[in-house]
């Protein structure tokens, strides 16, 4: 019992930093309604500007800080004014797109600069300890505390005294009322991400010297801990985002102590997922809302797709299928095989967010569930390859839907967070059923492709039978949405309301979408698991799931050319500029932003 | 036996009453008229009978049975259609797939009512496409001119334009006809003709008379008291979330409460049409 304390005090610091964090995301969805997703990269920016100050400048604490908070605060409102507000007009999950788009260039550039290793931050408060029961508490945890509680305060006084918080608190409530009150809603904005990035730097800064470690890729759990602490209190909710942090940082630490470290995330995942299924609205409220009025909630630009004539597709299909026999440079095979699994996870993702309109950020997801399964069907069971792959492919189909369907009630960019926690979920659960998966160790000596028996080990062979399933799998994608199907998840996605005014069940579309979408995923992961014969919880990560969004769009949302298009795009292209290969991830992360704020509607336009 | 009945239903929210025990009843055939100013309750109420908001209290009878705190899919495959007061389309859906798709509920040969495999049966044959499928497209199809036809050259025209493109009369023509493809028993319109103009206003007061003609029994929420007395077979009067009239558009048109109701005081309205008063000198 005395332990019971230890965690508590532990919990409850942890639950601090979150709230730094989680505060920040709860202003800037309260003022503008935005998801921001490059929130965890500017606390990551403040650890890092934190180290410059003490490992190479050495300044005192106190000017740190400031320093930390200041750069943060600029680095927030450059994002406010050069990323979010040419996107005003635009439909509501369009800057969540730019945010993520935000988020890759900067992670990628901090680790281009600074290299992905992670560094040590030392903390330059002195080193007593205080006795509490049985555990003991540093100056830094008080510090932290302290630093949370007078943020808390601070804040609050701003929000509740002066002229400009009220300004903030009316654009909140009423941004186009406010407007008409002379409120200058654009410097409200401007203000609020300036505290909220100030808030993120200062936590990433105390994160880094409380666990003595940076390193690039630590914004992005930040961001997710954030919205599951601003979810459980309610989003928008300043209170009970620091109520619903506090609440995570305490599970978490009791989860840790009965359970280990590695189960960490699982705990803010499963949270998230809870809270999204069953109190969309927050812990603290027990609102039913009526749907809002329509042209919210989905990306899709209206355009007029461009066609293709049928020759055309057919005449590239051949050019494809020619390739290896005229081109014989294996490193082209394979990075055509790598666009053709690529293209596959393109197509599954088309149809859910562009046809379906839902938005899915988890899709990695899908593809672990096909890899582990057909490799582990093939390993541990002796199912011959074929058959294991296509049972992956099913598989997949049913186990993505059901992981999904909590979130079926959900609209819009909630749907995204979703399933970005169902992603994440997927792979943390990968890593710690060891029994099943092999935990970290992941999965070896997975057996090659296979075709009547007869083993495909050389490039060409892959190749082919990629680009037969992807070529398989389009076809089927657009045989199913055309006509009545097509329509119906069209209809979804235009206006959910009028949808089910007119019968259509919304659960019943929904999971008939992600049922094939799963199936056309679990087939690629199936697929690149025999050909890669290793995979562990690492190989399908976001970053996948973030590629294949960008792909998506740039071929346009719901057209099957072009996913395709969009995956042999930017599967292909870098490529060509090999030397360019540190700056791909930030290319990806340059090329959606541009797409999202000038070509939202693709290449080849939304179908 | 009356198609739809409305008895003592309520509804709030928090502390506002926006419906307070009211009761009506809608006979075949009938065309009902609901007006009242602006936040009586009428499309809280219309939401309250198509299933996207629940009574707290009382109940609402269609065809006899209990439909109250269903949800907007069943209503719609019992024969409910609506449209709606801002007029939702689907905007990126060109007319024809908006108008389709309001007969999706009419769809027999690829949506059969399987239990449990349902909806792997319809994946399965909306891949393979049998014949019995694709007639039934096909007919839907020719249902679909059909209905447009409805509105003369206003819609065909533009039959494969995306609803977006559409004038916003036209958009608003294209929801009725979605509407009628649900073959529906009964049609509930909100403010048909908000925003319109005096020449479209009248031609959909043509259509809405043609529907009627047709036996179609429509529950009607305007604000036009030209069109209301023109079309109505019976007016109801909401204010406050309470019936304060009800009957005969010209017994309705001189009830002294819906006077009161609309323009304030009834000697105001009287002294509106009388020569202005002399200032009295103080």
């Amino acid at each position: 019992m005395n332990s019971f304390l230890d965690h508590t005090i532990n919990g409850l610091i942890i639950g601090n930093i979150y709230a730094l964090v989680a505060v920040g995301l709860a202003l800037i969805f309260g003022v503008s309604n935005l998801i921001n997703f490059a929130h965890g990269s500017v606390y990551m920016v403040g650890a890092y500007i934190g180290w410059v100050c003490v490992a190479a400048l050495g300044t005192p604490l106190p000017l740190t800080l400031a320093t930390v908070m200041a750069g943060c605060a600029v680095l927030g409102v450059a994002i406010e004014r050069l990323g979010l507000r040419p996107l005003q007009g635009a439909p509501r999950i369009a800057p969540l797109l730019a945010t993520i788009g935000i988020s890759f260039v900067l992670d990628q550039l901090v680790q281009l600069i600074f290299s992905p290793d992670p560094r040590s931050l030392p903390s330059q408060l002195p080193s007593w300890r205080l006795q509490v029961g049985s555990g003991s508490i540093g100056a830094l945890d008080l510090f932290v505390a302290a630093a949370g509680i007078a943020s808390a305060a601070l804040l609050y006084a701003f929000l509740r005294f002066t002229r400009l918080g009220a300004a903030v608190r009316a654009t909140a409530q009423d941004r186009d009322a406010a407007l008409q009150m002379g409120v200058d809603v654009n410097r409200v904005n401007q203000v609020v991400f300036a505290i909220a990035s100030a808030l993120g730097g200062l936590s990433g800064v105390l994160v880094g010297m409380y666990y003595n470690n940076i390193f690039p890729a630590m914004g992005f759990q930040a961001t997710l801990k954030g919205f599951v602490a601003q979810l459980v209190g309610g989003a928008g909710n300043v209170p009970g985002a620091i109520a619903g942090s506090l609440l995570l940082g305490l599970i978490e630490s009791y989860g840790i102590a009965i359970l280990g470290t590695s189960y960490r995330n699982l705990f803010a995942f499963i949270i998230l997922m809870a809270v999204l299924a069953w109190r969309p609205n927050g812990l603290f409220s027990a609102g039913r809302k009526l749907p809002p009025e329509p042209l919210t909630g989905t990306f899709v630009a209206p355009s007029r797709p461009l066609s293709v004539p049928r020759w055309a597709l057919a005449a590239a299909v051949g050019a494809a299928l020619i390739l290896p026999l005229v081109w014989r440079d294996s490193y082209v095979v394979q990075t055509l095989t790598n666009a053709w699994l690529y293209g596959m996870l393109a197509l599954s993702l088309t149809l859910v967010a562009g046809t379906a309109g839902q938005m899915s950020l988890g899709h990695a997801g899908l593809l672990a569930i096909g890899g582990y399964a057909s490799a582990l069907l093939a390993l541990d069971l002796g199912v011959p390859v074929p058959l294991a792959v296509l049972l992956a492919g099913l598989i997949t189909a049913a186990l993505g839907t059901l992981l999904v369907f909590p979130a079926f009630r959900l609209r819009g960019h909630y749907i995204a967070i979703a399933t970005l926690a169902i992603g994440e979920i997927v792979n943390l659960v990968i890593l710690n059923w060891e029994g099943l998966t092999r935990g970290p160790i992941g999965v070896a000596g997975i057996p090659p492709l296979e075709l009547f028996g007869q083993p495909l080990v050389d490039a060409a062979s892959v190749y082919w039978v990629a680009l037969a399933v992807m070529v398989g799998l389009a076809l089927l994608q657009w045989r199913l949405t055309q006509f009545h199907l097509g329509r119906t998840l069209r209809a979804i996605r235009e206006d959910d309301v009028a949808a089910r005014a007119f019968g259509i069940s919304l659960n019943r579309y929904k999971g008939l979408a992600f049922a094939v979408s799963g199936f056309a995923a679990g087939l690629s992961g199936a697929i690149t698991a025999h050909m890669y014969s290793y995979i562990n919880h690492e190989t399908f990560n976001t970053q996948i799931s973030v590629l294949a969004l960008t792909m998506v769009i740039l071929g346009g949302l719901g057209n099957i050319v072009g996913a395709i298009l969009g995956a042999v795009a930017l599967i292909g292209l870098p490529e060509l500029f090999r030397g360019l290969a540190e700056y791909r991830m930030l290319v990806y992360g340059l090329v959606l932003l541009l797409l999202v704020r000038f070509r939202p509607q693709g290449v080849m336009g939304t179908v | 036996m009356s198609l739809l009945e409305i008895v003592n239903v309520t509804r709030s929210f928090g502390g506002l009453t926006a419906v307070d025990g009211v009761s009506l009843t809608v006979a075949p055939g009938e065309l009902v008229s609901v007006i009242g100013p602006n936040g009586a309750g009428k499309t809280t109420l219309f939401n309250l009978i198509t299933g996207l908001d629940a009574p707290d209290a009382g109940e609402i009878r269609f065809e006899g049975r209990s439909i109250g705190g269903l949800p907007p899919e069943r209503l719609a495959a019992l024969g409910l259609a609506r449209t709606f007061q801002h007029g939702r389309v689907f905007a990126n859906l060109s007319v024809l797939d908006n108008v389709l798709l309001g007969a999706h509920t009419r769809l027999r040969a690829v949506r059969p009512q399987v239990p449990l495999v349902g909806p792997l049966v319809e994946l399965a044959l909306a891949l393979v496409r049998p014949a019995s499928v694709r007639a039934e497209e096909q007919r839907l199809r020719d249902e679909a001119r059909e209905i447009l036809t409805l509105f003369g050259e206003r819609l065909l025209p533009r039959i494969d334009q995306p609803a977006y493109s559409l004038s916003y009369a036209n958009r608003r023509r294209v929801e009725i006809a979605r509407a009628l493809a649900l073959r529906p028993r009964l049609l509930l319109l909100d403010e048909p003709t908000a925003g319109m103009n005096p020449s479209e206003t009248a031609e959909m007061l043509e259509i809405i008379r043609a529907l009627k003609a047709r036996g179609l029994t429509i529950l009607l929420i305007e604000h036009k008291l030209e069109l209301v007395m023109e079309l109505s077979d019976r007016v109801v009067v909401m204010d406050d979330g309470r019936v304060i009239a009800e009957g005969a558009p010209e017994l309705v048109r001189n009830d002294p409460a819906v006077i009161e109701a609309y323009l304030g005081h009834s000697t105001i309205g009287e002294a509106a049409d009388a020569a202005p008063r002399e200032l009295e000198a103080v």
